[in-house]
């Protein structure tokens, strides 16, 4: 992991609601291009550290530091123009509209044009309209749902709203990309498609951060892998590592688990 | 088939004082056009970002006495012994400064409260409005207060080459109304369908999701609050002009819930919907006064708004535009069926 530039810094990072101890200490890096997974059992606090690492919440403690920019302080959409997207555990799509308008709502950081000139319908506004366009389109194609691009979004199923979600992360143009829990309600055959799209996200350059509870999925498709427990970090490394570390199979595993 | 639609209303709106020669009927036209102007503004707000201004009407009061105020000029005293005498402008630069004017106040307003949104904002524009009627009843030297500023001349056009064109009749102030709804209706337009209305469109669907795709919220509402303040207040420039005087009794909380009436029944969210309701709602007590007692009026016009939630609760356009789209894509689908039936059977 030295030879990578470092992308993302958790920097001792605690976070506190009242008496209760979400995360306490958290220290790790993510590499540029790289692949981490954040694991853990219900309640180990990976979620909450999403939304310290997006400006969802404020730290009681530590820094959280993204190509050499301290987000402290930073609104979620300061956040999102560092290049750094999240998607959501539920909430993940515009239901009312369709999922082609979707993504030209979350293409919103590419088309700012000065707001006289889309009123006026100056042809520099037209021009970044069509230019949207057709980048939602070939969003669209990426993920795979240009057969329901004109369907709203609230209606398609669940792991259909997760890849909108996801292309509208995408739309963000990210150089850095948070997915939590992407396959939950996703069955066999869409999580596999689901990490041909993650690994084809990363051979464009963008670096990965995964919350999951798959573990198949985790094991395939991470470099590195961070285990939570109670708030705290108790192992972290390759695939291989994290399957045999005897505290990860004591902790979250179960007994009996060394054969996953 | 909308721009079929849009350009017969156009055209039938254009042609009514060709037609209709009673200058009552043409009276209630010109204010149900000025108070439509008021409904699209707030449907700006309400219908595209979700925002309810409850005081919407101070907008358009604004609107009226600062352009009656900069056409009839003022002379008030100040503290230290000045005093600010302001000559009368044309109205034309009173109509001009009515629009900047509402359009600051709808930014302070928006700043104050969208940080915390929601009821927030509502109690806000309420409080905003009496606030400013008080004022205006209250500031005596500035305003007469009760007693009304009278006289405000009519608008008039400066024309090239030509003296200028004092709007008198009632049929060249039907048609200066129609112009500014027409430019209103399309900057609306322009604004909902641009860039910035999907930011709109996605921070009143999803506020999280909406933000974390970089959308900022406080500057996203406090420009849609801008832009409808300064609307309104164009309209209520454009009331001032017309009805020639005016009293403190404009900012009246009546008022801004018959906008929000126009606005619900036609259709929130809906380009035309403000304009359908505006039209109805506008017209109607018209309609009903040569027919019931004044009692009965108000009971009328009230059943006729709790019908037309009953039968069409998302409003007459939005309502209207679902029923005539669903048999359209019905249409579609059977097509596309028998598209591939056909194809099916190609190859056997």
């Amino acid at each position: 992991m030295t030879a990578r530039n470092i992308a993302m810094t958790i920097d001792q990072v605690a976070v506190r609601f009242g008496g209760l101890v979400a995360i306490s200490d958290m220290s790790f890096t993510v590499g540029e291009g790289e692949i981490v997974s954040l694991i853990g059992p219900n309640g180990a606090g990976k979620t909450t550290a999403f939304n310290v690492m997006t400006g969802f919440l404020t730290p009681s403690a530590g820094r959280v530091t993204y190509r050499n920019t301290a987000l402290a302080g930073l609104k979620p959409h300061e956040i999102a123009d560092l290049g750094l997207i999240r998607t959501f555990q539920r909430t993940s799509v515009f239901p009312n509209d369709t999922v082609y308008d979707n993504l030209l709502i979350g293409l919103h950081r590419q088309g700012r044009v000065r707001l006289l000139d889309a009123i006026l319908g100056l042809p520099g506004a037209r021009a970044s309209e069509r230019k949207l366009r057709q980048r939602a389109s070939e969003l669209l194609e990426w993920v795979g749902l240009e057969r329901r691009a004109h369907d709203a979004a609230g209606s398609l199923s669940y792991g259909e709203q997760r890849l909108v979600g996801v292309a509208l992360a995408l739309a963000a143009e990210p150089s850095m990309l948070l997915l939590d829990e992407p396959v939950s309600g996703m069955n066999a055959s869409e999580t596999h498609r689901f990490v041909e799209l993650i690994r084809s996200i990363r051979d464009r350059g963008i670096t990965i951060l995964l919350v999951e509870h798959d573990m198949p999925m985790v094991m395939t498709v991470s470099d590195r892998i961070v285990v939570l427990n109670y708030g705290r970090i108790i192992a972290e490394g390759t695939p291989d590592v994290i399957r045999n570390d005897p505290a990860v199979i004591e902790a979250y595993l179960g007994h009996g688990a060394g054969r996953a | 088939m909308k721009a079929i639609i849009t350009i017969i209303a156009v055209a039938a709106l254009a042609s009514v004082p060709l037609w209709l020669r009673d200058p009552y009927l043409l009276n209630a036209l010109i204010t149900t056009g000025i108070f439509v102007i008021g409904a699209m503004s707030l449907n700006l707000l309400l219908g595209f970002t979700g925002q309810l201004s409850l005081g919407h009407i101070a907008f358009f009061g604004i609107g009226a006495y600062v352009s009656a105020l900069t056409s009839l000029g003022f002379d008030i005293g100040l503290p230290g012994g000045l005093r600010l005498v302001h000559t009368p402008w044309p109205p034309i630069a009173g109509f001009v400064l009515a629009i900047v004017i509402a359009g600051l106040c709808g930014y302070f307003v928006g700043l104050l409260s969208f940080r915390v949104r929601g009821a927030y904002f509502v109690i806000v524009t309420i409080s905003f409005a009496e606030v400013v009627r008080l004022v205006a009843l209250n500031w005596v030297e500035l305003t007469q207060g009760p007693l009304a500023l009278t006289n405000i001349p009519s608008i008039a056009l400066p024309l090239p080459g030509l003296s200028e064109l004092t709007l008198r009749t009632k049929m060249q102030n039907y048609y200066l109304v129609l112009v500014v709804a027409l430019i209103a209706y399309l900057l609306i337009a322009r604004l909902v369908h641009s860039h910035f209305g999907r930011a709109m469109r996605g921070l009143m669907e999803n506020e999280t999701l909406a933000v974390s795709v970089g959308i900022d919220v406080t500057r996203t509402l406090t420009i849609a609050a801008v832009i409808s303040a300064a609307i309104a207040g164009a309209a209520g420039s454009l009331y001032a002009h017309y009805i020639r005087i005016i009293d403190p009794e404009v900012f009246a909380f009546i008022n801004t819930v018959t906008m929000v009436i126009m606005v619900i029944s036609g259709g929130k969210g809906s380009l035309a919907g403000p304009v359908v309701g505006g039209l109805i709602f506008g017209l109607l007590p018209v309609a009903l006064r040569p027919v019931m007692a004044p009692e009965a009026q108000w009971i009328a016009y009230g059943g006729v708004l709790i019908a037309i939630l009953f039968v069409l609760p998302r409003g007459i356009v939005p309502s209207l535009a679902q029923r005539f789209g669903r048999r359209r894509s019905r249409a579609t689908a059977l097509a596309s069926v028998t598209l591939a039936e056909t194809a099916a059977k190609e190859p056997a």
